[in-house]
């Protein structure tokens, strides 16, 4: 651990006369880096300041004039964050130096920034497309890219209202046509560098076992494999059974959420959130209506608070049972654990349901409260489920699974990440938690009303999957304790501090929107022009950030482990690809 | 001793088992296949199996459940339909899929806008059911259906025909929200019928 200077001004243009000023565009807070400082500035920042998690890095397409880099970074014994930016001219090759030495969690984020910005990191150590596929052709975030599909810029769009005669999208774009690829690029060949490159990547690992003299195999698991909860890719080299070095490969679910993001306005990308990580569609809706609340600087109603809180805390226990489940499943323990799981989840969608209309696509958040009261009888629902129910069923997983030998023997001492890789790496939320580091945004900086209740930041310290697997029960019952509390001081009073609108007036500036989803560090990044629609959109996603570790946690483990190891970061591939 | 944490588990098991039996006991014939046995299924009580034998038994959609939604029509008199919607154009532009495609005209004579729309078009297919048409419709002529049984062979582009739905459905799957709905008109009616008499008096 670094050692923590405390200061309550930080103030870098005095330290780095020169090459650091403060952002003083209307709206914007920060400070803009000279891009050849960069690397000293960051190191102070970690170093001095004790700025030791790098939450997220993404670009900005300012066009047609520059590029900006934007980097939050905070610390993991709470309080607020710095943000920093580097600009740069834009004409290609664009190009700003790597901050991975410093805080390798950057590496994935700084792969996404090249794919979708084209903004070259200098000294990055594995510089390659992330999201999109390797043989594509140029870098889709920017302002300038279209895609075949493209009507417009921004929505509503025209066609649609007063004279909007019904076209198919296919009938636009037809088959064959649809599509853009390279000219030297042959479909029915399949083949690219891609795949070289990534072999390539991976071979930078040298055996160190001096027994028996082995082959190295490369072993492909996914696209398809039931361990990778959906369409998820490790390409891995194996000594035996040993993994000697691994790289994942995703992009498969990719869409491109933040360019949708972009083009909608504000409140038509409320239900869009909730496809990023689906089994939590209420925190997410939160993180994005706290980043345009800021942005709107308005004050959310009481009771909506409250509602938001409620759910929030249903939505966690649901993850987390969830995540037992199917971690016991990647461990082999087929189904009964599960669906053990599925039917406490099953009784919280039933809530959601009622409450919001649907059951993982929420849709619940509007800006300044929610969308809809409660509905008679669901609060009286709600107590029965977190006072009589879910508690005793918490304790029944412990007894179900928790002294189980066999589980103990396949998790216990099987290290994920120790919890000072983990901070290097950004990695958030229970992950982080299960290796020691109490960091949890809910006590680090509370948003919405989490300074009300009482609970503790749930904290195991060995860093194995034993731990990961109990961090979950422990946070499962502060969930339930911060419902209880909820539930009984929840005031009547309206849902919304805003009149309904359909098109919200934004101000320019920029805001970051961070909460702690059941994942970890859920942020929203946006910037807006004062128009009805986004500059910027930006996800920062705890999938695809804890991820950025998965080398680290599986080199020496074995294969199967990586299967439980994978299965215990608790990644949703809608999040993680985006 | 070795094992006691598995026959422990096993015993949690067997424990959920057993209750499935006592719970299909304890209601002996009205547990499936009847409203009240799913609604004891899916409540804080429920022990045992909680399966729902779809389709021959449905869990029933609470009244915020939303599905694709349908145009509404007052039956006025001789059966005709008095489509609601204005073709204001408020839900082809929250839209957030853009899904509503609405087609208004003008009037040969004076023209200007007719009100009713000449042609509206939901691509049920691109629709995500996120309700935000009938959260912002000023007319309340939109509103999220509960039927979520539409898989077809053909593409689910719904036309005005099939999009028109009486009042009385509307009623019918939505109690709670029509009465606040009419409740509404029926202030605003009295609001400008007061207005009307105070001008003319």
């Amino acid at each position: 651990m670094v050692a923590l200077v405390q200061t309550e001004t930080l103030d870098l243009a005095a330290r780095f006369p020169g090459s650091a000023t403060a952002d003083s565009r209307p709206g914007y807070t920060g400070w803009i880096v000279n891009k050849d400082k960069l690397i000293e500035v960051a190191t102070t920042l970690r170093d001095e300041f004790g700025y030791d998690l790098l939450s997220s890095v993404t670009g900005v397409d300012y066009f047609p004039d520059k590029m900006e880099v934007v980097y939050e970074a905070f610390k993991t014994t709470g309080g607020p964050g710095v943000r920093f930016k580097v600009q740069v001219p834009r004409v290609d090759p664009i190009e700003v130096p790597s901050v991975t030495s410093i805080w390798p969690g950057a590496e994935f984020q700084e792969r996404e920034i090249w794919d979708l910005y084209g903004i070259k990191f200098i000294n990055h150590p594995d510089l390659r497309r992330i999201l999109m596929w390797e043989g594509f052709e140029g870098h889709p975030m920017r302002k300038d890219w279209h895609e075949p599909f493209y009507e417009e810029d921004n929505k509503p769009l025209k066609s649609r209202w007063p004279d909007g005669k019904f076209v198919s999208a296919e009938e636009k774009n037809v088959y064959k046509d649809n599509l853009q690829f390279p000219q030297n690029f042959d479909p029915e060949k399949g083949l690219f560098d891609g795949e070289a490159a990534l072999y390539g990547a991976l071979a930078k690992y040298q055996t160190i076992d001096a027994g028996i003299k082995t082959d190295h195999v490369v072993v492909n698991m996914g696209p398809q494999h039931p361990s990778t909860h959906g369409v998820f890719r490790v390409a891995v080299v194996l000594d035996g059974e040993t993994i000697v070095s691994l790289k994942p490969v995703m992009g498969y679910l990719h869409r491109n959420h933040e360019k949708i993001g972009e083009r909608n306005t504000f409140l038509q990308n409320m239900p869009y959130t909730d496809r990023l990580d689906y089994f939590n569609s209420m925190s997410n809706n939160w993180g994005y209506s706290l980043a345009v609340e800021k942005l709107m600087n308005i004050k959310v109603a009481e009771r909506a608070e409250y509602l938001r809180v409620i759910m929030a805390e249903l939505s966690r226990v649901q993850n987390h049972l969830i995540l037992i489940g199917m971690l016991l499943n990647d461990l082999g323990a087929f189904f009964t654990p599960a669906l053990y799981a599925f039917e406490e989840r099953e009784l919280i969608l039933d809530i959601f349901e009622a409450a919001s209309g649907s059951r993982m696509m929420c849709n619940y958040h509007r800006f300044g409260g929610v969308s809809r009261d409660l509905p008679e009888g669901t609060l009286e629902k709600i107590k029965g489920l977190v006072e009589e129910r879910l508690p005793p069923k918490a304790d029944e997983f412990d007894r179900l699974l928790s002294e189980n030998e066999v589980l103990l023997s396949r998790t216990r001492g099987v290290k994920v990440i120790n919890g000072e890789d983990a901070v290097r790496y950004s990695i958030t939320g229970p992950v982080l938690r299960a290796a020691g580091v109490p960091y949890d945004i809910r006590r680090a900086q509370p948003y919405g009303i989490y300074d009300r209740f009482e609970f503790d930041v749930a904290l195991r310290h060995h860093g194995d999957l034993y731990d990961n697997y109990l961090i979950r029960l422990d946070e499962i019952r502060q969930s339930l304790r911060i419902l209880q509390q909820a539930v009984k001081q929840i005031p009547e009073g309206p849902i919304n501090s805003q009149k309904p609108q359909y098109q919200v007036r934004v101000p320019a500036g920029e805001a970051y929107g961070r909460i702690e989803a059941p994942k970890g560090e859920l942020g929203y990044y946006i910037i807006s022009t004062g128009k009805p629609n986004p500059w910027r959109y930006h996800v920062r996603a705890p999938s695809f950030i804890n991820v950025t570790a998965l080398e680290k946690m599986c080199v020496g483990a074995k294969i199967a482990d990586f299967v439980a190891i994978f299965g215990a970061i608790d990644v949703v591939l809608g999040e993680l690809d985006r | 001793m070795y094992g006691k944490g598995i026959i422990k588990g096993l015993g949690v098991t067997l424990k959920r088992f057993v209750n499935t039996y006592l719970d299909d006991i304890a209601w002996w014939g009205h547990r499936y296949y009847n409203p009240e046995g799913i609604a004891h299924r899916s409540s804080k009580d429920a022990r045992g199996v909680f399966t729902v034998q779809y389709p021959e038994e449905k869990l029933p959609v609470p009244e915020e459940f939303r599905y694709v939604p349908f145009l509404v029509y007052d039956e006025g008199a001789d059966g005709k339909k008095e489509v609601r919607c204005t073709s204001c154009g408020i839900c082809a532009k929250v839209c957030p899929p853009q899904c509503i495609w609405i087609v208004r005209s003008n009037d040969s004579q004076t023209g200007r806008p007719i009100p009713e729309p000449t042609e509206f078009y939901i691509d049920a297919d691109i629709c995500m059911n996120c309700g935000f048409c009938v959260e912002y419709c000023p007319f309340d002529a939109i509103v999220m259906d509960h039927d979520y049984e539409i898989a077809s062979y053909q593409r689910n582009v719904f036309n005005m025909e099939k999009l028109l739905k009486p009042a009385s459905y509307y009623k019918s799957i939505r109690p709670l929200n029509y009465a606040i709905n009419e409740s509404e008109r029926n202030a605003k009616e009295a609001a400008r019928a007061a207005k009307a008499a105070a001008a003319t008096s």
